[in-house]
């Protein structure tokens, strides 16, 4: 049961081992040690208990990014049905850092799209490890905007370190890509539930992560940059990721208290890994749920929910309530003094702004 | 007046009230940092800070953008009060703010206003790499909004004069989430057909680079500008090779197709004012 076990954890595993010879010797010479065992047991049951309900941000992170951990395709198979992937961005490749398709929830119709981490060495090299090129992020626009089009939900799930640091990502334009995603996802008229299933970094997460409601595992994280390079960053020394992972308040505990996840889904003690088709349950009533309150809302309801939420994120510190000024007139507005001779351009319009130059800075000066 | 309240925030061109710069010495010459041409302050001052032997662009702060770009170097500012907070009270932040700001005597990373461009009034957000080194929090994701709203409400024409070593890690989510913020106001704007110009400086890169800077109607750059997503660190560990000198430079870029244009400093004003001019038929509708 403790197979993949994290550093931390060894306490644990050392009791449980523990155990298991106490009861392995009792077996074999026939001694009765049960009210040992029982004691052992409980004492166990107790630490696993303290330890799983005041992880670290640190020890949260390590659970998020462990590689048993169940992926975007795990969660997909075992919440739909009926799902087809569909592939490629149309423009360039297919980027298997980002999957994709059709399924449906409840016989409901849905987009489904999810970074992509590999199962093993040879899966995560052809999927960078999830972390995707601009056509992959390319590929999830043109699914956002075919659900947008059949009037589809779509479900996103985030689980990526960022967007791939590559030099042929930067010539494709990666910034674009991902700002693109972002424009574009606030603007689509179809219910969008986003959940950071494993690790949400940085703008690679993001472009996946502009929906109506975004939940998130109880172990999942979510951060600005990845805390071994906020580390690398702030102090010049990426093994203090433990750390930065502190500093950056990267939990989901963290971020439901800010407000910028709405929901937080309970864990199987000790990960997602280590019950993944009961964490499938629970991921896949806490969607449904928010999911059928979206699809009561209108097209016109759904975008403006979706711009509140992500229009109010933000911390000032002080300042900012003056009114803006007003703008400079408008070079020969209708109360300059010159005449018009055109009928067509009586109300401010096209003629006006046709001025000349220096009765423009002539009227600013003013 | 309501109106003379915001005279006096207004930037004027006069050089002894700019702040200390750090990438140019004090005193009467400058070293070029390209081609080692060493030339007079004041001749680099009038040749709009360009090297006048190689043609480097020394970078701006943003006074000295607003003093080149805007009619008679002015603009109205909006939200010139407003300060970062410290939503995660992470350790040294406030302090470092406080550094920026004596050190730039500004008080965050981007001046927004409205002014004009030979003639044409427009909303104008100008980023500031020595503040923070121009990095994207919480303040500067809310200026830049505000401006994107007030272009929309007054159907003003927007341009963006982007610099920025990326999000602000000291306010992590809350920085992220500005991407979505600035990019999603944009969309807004864009949907009832405002005018969005993107001019990219050196540097422009990470959350920047990745939301508004690269969303423009028009996207133009300064030569030699550093613009992408990832540090060239970072990739070279990652691909385990050298990346060309010229690699994330405005001409590689342009090269690339992800700009419309890399236009010389001493050509920005009438550049924009062209683009400005052939859309002002627009908000007659
Ligand atoms: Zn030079």
């Amino acid at each position: 049961m403790m197979a993949g076990g994290l550093e931390f954890e060894k306490p644990l595993l050392e009791l449980r081992n523990k155990i298991d010879e106490l009861r392995k010797f009792a077996e074999e010479r026939g001694f009765d040690f049960s009210d040992e065992i029982a004691r052992l047991e409980a004492q166990y049951r107790q630490l696993e208990t303290e330890m799983y309900s005041a992880l670290t941000a640190a020890q949260k992170m390590h659970i998020a990014r462990h590689h048993q951990r169940p992926t975007t395709l795990d969660f997909i198979q075992a919440i739909f049905t009926d799902f087809i992937e569909l592939h490629g961005d149309r423009l360039f490749a297919d980027d298997l850092a980002i999957v994709g398709g059709l399924a449906k929830l409840n016989g409901v119709p849905v987009t489904v799209i999810g970074h992509q981490r590999g199962k093993d060495t040879k899966d995560n090299i052809a999927r960078f490890f999830g972390s995707p090129h601009p056509e992959g992020f390319r590929k999830a626009l043109r699914l956002m905007r075919q659900a947008d089009k059949f009037r589809r939900p779509i479900i996103t799930f985030i689980d990526t370190k960022g967007a791939y640091p590559g030099d042929t990502a930067e010539e494709r334009g990666q910034s674009e890509a991902i700002a693109r995603n972002l424009l574009v996802m606030s603007t689509l008229r179809v219910p969008i539930v986003c959940v950071v299933i494993g690790e949400g970094g940085s703008g690679g997460a993001l472009a996946l992560g502009v929906g109506n409601r975004v939940l998130m595992l109880e172990n999942a994280i979510y951060s600005v940059i990845s805390p071994n390079g906020a580390a690398s960053i702030l102090w010049k020394d990426a093994s203090r990721a433990d750390e930065a992972a502190e500093a950056m308040k990267i939990t989901a505990q963290d971020l439901h208290a800010f407000g910028i996840v709405e929901e937080v889904i309970p864990e199987p003690k000790g990960g997602a890994h280590r019950d993944p088709e009961g964490q499938a349950a629970l991921v896949r009533e806490a969607v449904w749920r928010h999911l059928q309150e979206l699809m009561a809302m209108t097209p016109d309801e759904l975008v403006e929910d979706r711009y509140r939420k992500f229009r109010s994120i933000g911390v000032i510190g002080s300042g900012g309530s003056d009114a803006p000024p007003d703008p400079p007139r408008k070079p020969k507005e209708p109360e300059a003094e010159e005449e018009r001779a055109e009928p067509e351009s009586a109300a401010g319009n096209a003629a006006d702004e046709s001025a000349d130059a220096s009765a423009a800075i002539e009227s600013n000066a003013r | 007046m309501f109106k003379d309240l915001f005279h006096k925030k207004r930037y004027a061109t006069i050089p002894a009230e700019r702040p200390v710069k750090r990438d140019i010495p004090e005193g009467l010459m400058n070293k070029c940092p390209k081609c080692g041409n060493i030339q007079y302050s004041k001749e680099l001052e009038k040749n709009l800070k360009v090297c006048t032997s190689c043609g480097y662009h020394f970078r701006l702060t943003a006074r000295e953008r607003i003093a080149m770009t805007m009619d008679d170097g002015l603009l109205h500012e909006f939200d010139a009060d407003m300060q970062s907070g410290d939503p995660l009270g992470f350790p040294g932040y406030a302090a470092k703010l406080e550094q920026q700001k004596a050190k730039t005597g500004m008080n965050e990373a981007v001046v927004t206003g409205t002014g004009s461009i030979d003639g044409h009034p427009v909303v104008v957000g100008v980023m500031d790499f020595h503040f923070f080194t121009g990095s994207m929090g919480s303040v500067v994701g809310e200026k830049i909004t505000r401006a994107i709203e007030y272009a929309r409400d007054k159907r003003l024409p927007l341009i963006l004069f982007s610099t920025s070593g990326g999000a602000r890690m000291q306010e992590s989510i809350f920085s992220l989430m500005q991407m979505a913020k600035t990019s999603a106001a944009l969309a807004r704007f864009s949907d009832e057909g405002g005018l969005y110009i993107s001019v990219m400086t050196d540097p422009t890169t990470g959350g920047v680079t990745a939301s508004f800077a690269s969303l423009g109607d028009y996207n133009l750059a300064e030569p030699g500008a550093l613009i992408g997503f990832a540090g060239r660190i970072v990739i070279e560990q990652t691909i385990r090779q050298k990346l060309p000198d010229n690699f994330q430079t405005a001409e590689f870029n342009l090269q690339h197709g992800q700009l419309d244009k890399v236009v010389h400093r001493k050509d920005m004003r009438t550049v924009l004012a062209k683009l400005l001019d052939m859309h002002s038929m627009r908000r007659a509708e």
